[in-house]
């Protein structure tokens, strides 16, 4: 990961998307009818709460899920419509995610851990050492490459977890509560280089969060859920000090 | 992803469980090693069958006969061709095409005769046959009292055991069939025995001479004149019979038959084949063909084709039965053989599977607790990038790793068994006063093969619990704790 490698930025566009579950007889609408828009490079945050369907809609932009009925475009491709393969050439190349788990795995050292996404890509040996160490001299964790995850903090857990995000070079990064296991501290310390990724590779980045002041600080635009619906979309001029005008929120 | 990140990747999930994938994997060893003990028992056997039967010379021998020779092997045979009396002679010139046949190690004549020999100034009639050196080798001489020929023509013989015991005025001892070779007959090792026979010797007049048939049975076995080197020929057309004697050295005793075909002889001494040949003995077989050899060309009876391989049997009689001869081998009592062994085998396989088949089970059982384990971890690989065939190649590569390791250490097992049966039969052998054998073997290929089967079977095993990761849903995945 480099400044010149990624300066791709995704545009999502969803018509209607709906993700239902069937649970015994109930149907449980996850997503239900979402349509939205989001421009490239731009910083969103999904808000809701718990069961507001946000994970899910996530999810389904990270090309994780299908959607029951409705279109999730990404770049032009609308990935209720391709194969699993090209799904998960699109998760590998296109789309960075962090969790509020982190989801390192634990039997991997930190530097096998970001360097697993370019195994996939099938990235050669040298280079994706070079970049693994790079992504994570970024994050600040340069000197602790051969630790398990379980020898760190959950804060440095979640900067391990970003830099394998940011790994392949994505042009989408999507963030579901990537502070919910942290103190408020660590958490903003996660969020600022959520934000400085932003704005230094120009990526789209899409924020799951149920905290508001959260993405008031970072996110240009917020964007309200409740039981599978969009019920208050808004734009925001983020408070972050390091923060840079942006020039406009959301598009709607 | 590439084969050697699956490798790696596989090598260090394998490492995390250790000791449940260590069990799986010693499973599949014990699986591999009861094959491999089996096959190699099955295959040792094989191998000592067949080289007991190589050596008995039964297999590789061809034995060529005249079609002029009425009392040939092949009775009851087809004789394409012409008829016997216009067919080829048997005689030097044909011997040597013989040797010059593809396949073919060596061609001996079968030159054997009545003769009467002489020890201690009591007389014996006996058979007696030519040896070629070759003959050394056979395991009719594995027990030999004495020693083999000391050269291809040194004056010496080797006595069949009866015969020893006739010269020592031994009578047949009952319950004793085939006498052991004992401390009496040793005695007998540096004697020496006088031969009795008929030189054919060609007279003077014999090139210019017309060739008349000549049949005159008055020599070798009736007269016993002493002389040995004054030519007081016996007249006759073209050649003269002169009753002679050579003084023979015993240096050996065998209690078997070395012969070519056994039981097709009854020689009981035996004589360096070209000592023999140097003789041009009157036989039977040179006065009924000598109308057609009265150069120095001598003609056989039979001649004896060895060849270097026992599959080639049939070719070169094939061959030499196109030069125009009779042939007999025992060519289908190996093929019967070969088949008993390959049902063997495949029994033995079977047996030796089975102990793999539940490895197998292991396996299976192992990779689909291991799906159960790394739910969370498919899920992180799946939402990081990996295909669903990633996935699957990631947990198929894992039963094949424990597959190679459960290959290796199967075979280095069953080798260690074999060993150990091989050592445990050779202590029983012992004890009976026989001599040790291997009776077990593990080839190469059986190595390698086990190996690779180990391998397959362990990817099988893998195929329902790979697909089964690479089915799993990573949201399902990520949202289990």
């Amino acid at each position: 990961m480099t400044a010149k490698s990624a300066t791709r930025a995704s545009t999502i566009q969803t018509d209607a998307v709906c993700r239902h579950y069937h649970m015994g007889d109930a149907v449980i609408r996850a997503v239900d009818g979402i349509s939205l828009e989001v421009g490239a490079g731009k910083f969103v945050a999904l808000l809701g709460s718990s069961g507001s369907g946000k994970s899910s809609l996530l999810n389904l932009l990270a090309g994780l899920d299908r959607p029951t009925s409705g279109a999730v475009v990404v770049d032009g491709r609308n990935l209720a419509e391709i194969s699993s393969e090209e799904l998960s050439r699109y998760r590998r190349h296109s789309v960075g995610m962090v969790f509020q788990a982190f989801n390192l795995i634990s039997t991997m050292t930190v530097i096998e851990n970001v360097e697993l996404p370019m195994r996939f890509a099938e990235t050669e040996r040298g280079r994706r050492l070079a970049q693994a160490r790079e992504a994570l001299q970024c994050v600040g964790l340069g000197a602790r490459l051969s630790h398990r995850p379980s020898q760190l903090s959950g804060g440095e857990q979640q900067r391990v977890a970003l830099a394998r995000a940011l790994a392949n070079g994505p042009s989408l990064l999507l963030a579901d509560e990537p502070t919910g296991n942290l103190d408020s501290r660590t958490g903003s310390e996660i969020m600022e280089l959520i934000h400085q990724s932003n704005e230094q590779f120009g990526m789209t980045v899409v924020l799951v969060t149920h905290e508001r002041a959260l993405a008031e600080r970072y996110a240009e635009r917020l964007i309200f859920l409740a039981d599978g619906q969009v019920v208050g979309d808004e734009a925001n001029t983020p408070t972050f000090r390091g923060a840079a005008p942006t020039g406009g929120g959301g598009q709607r | 992803m590439k084969a050697n990140d699956l490798i790696e990747l596989a090598g260090r999930n394998l490492r995390e469980s250790v000791l449940r994938n260590s069990l799986t994997t010693l499973g599949i060893g014990v699986g591999v090693a009861s094959l491999v003990a089996m096959l190699s028992l099955g295959i040792g056997l094989q191998q000592l069958a067949n080289r007991r039967l190589e050596r008995s010379g039964l297999f590789d021998t061809i034995v060529v006969t005249s079609r002029r020779n009425f009392r040939g092997f092949e009775r009851e045979q087809n004789r394409e061709g012409p008829p016997p009396a216009e067919s080829r002679v048997l005689d030097e010139e044909a011997r040597l095409e013989m040797v010059h046949l593809p396949g073919v190690q060596e061609a001996t004549p079968d030159i054997r005769f009545i003769s009467e020999f002489r020890y201690q100034d009591k007389p014996h009639l006996t058979m007696v046959a030519g040896l070629p050196p070759s003959a050394k080798d056979k395991d009719a001489f594995d027990n030999m009292q004495g020693a083999f020929f000391s050269g291809g023509a040194a004056a010496e013989a080797i006595l069949q055991i009866q015969f020893a015991d006739e010269l020592l005025g031994i009578h047949q001892r009952v319950g004793e069939a085939s006498s052991k070779v004992n401390a009496q007959t040793q005695s007998l090792i540096g004697k020496e025995l006088t031969l009795k026979y008929a030189e054919q010797v060609p007279s003077p007049v014999a090139s210019e001479a017309k060739p008349e048939p000549v049949q005159s049975r008055s020599g070798s076995n009736g007269h016993k004149e002493t002389s040995t080197d004054t030519s007081a020929p016996t007249a006759m057309a073209s050649f003269s019979v002169v009753p002679r004697e050579r003084k023979l050295r015993i240096v050996g005793i065998t209690d078997q038959e070395p012969d070519g075909l056994r039981g097709a002889s009854g020689a009981r001494v035996f004589v360096p084949l070209q000592f023999l040949q140097d003789l041009h003995v009157m036989a039977p077989a040179g006065m009924r063909d000598s109308e057609s050899s009265f150069s120095n060309q001598p003609t056989y009876q039979s001649v004896s084709v060895r060849v270097k391989n026992p599959d080639k049997v049939e070719e070169v009689q094939e061959a030499v039965k196109k030069m125009g001869f009779n042939t007999f081998s025992v060519l289908d009592a190996t093929r019967s053989l070969r088949r008993f062994f390959a049902v063997l085998d495949l029994f033995l396989g079977i047996f030796g599977s089975l102990a793999l088949a539940v490895a197998a089970l292991g396996i299976v059982n192992t990779l689909v607790m291991a799906i159960l384990e790394r739910r969370r971890e498919i899920g992180i690989m799946k939402a990081i990038g990996a295909s669903d065939g990633d996935v699957k190649k990631l947990f198929f590569a894992e039963a094949g790793v424990m597959g190679l390791f459960g290959g290796m250490l199967g075979v280095a097992l069953g080798w260690s068994i074999g060993r150990l049966i091989n050592l445990g039969t050779n202590v029983y052998l012992r004890r009976q006063n026989l001599p040790p054998e291997d009776i077990w073997l593990v080839p190469w290929w059986l190595v390698g093969g086990a190996i690779a089967f180990a391998i397959v079977i362990s990817m099988v095993s893998g195929l329902y619990p790979a697909a089964r990761a690479a089915r799993l849903d990573p949201v399902q995945a990520l949202r289990y704790e």
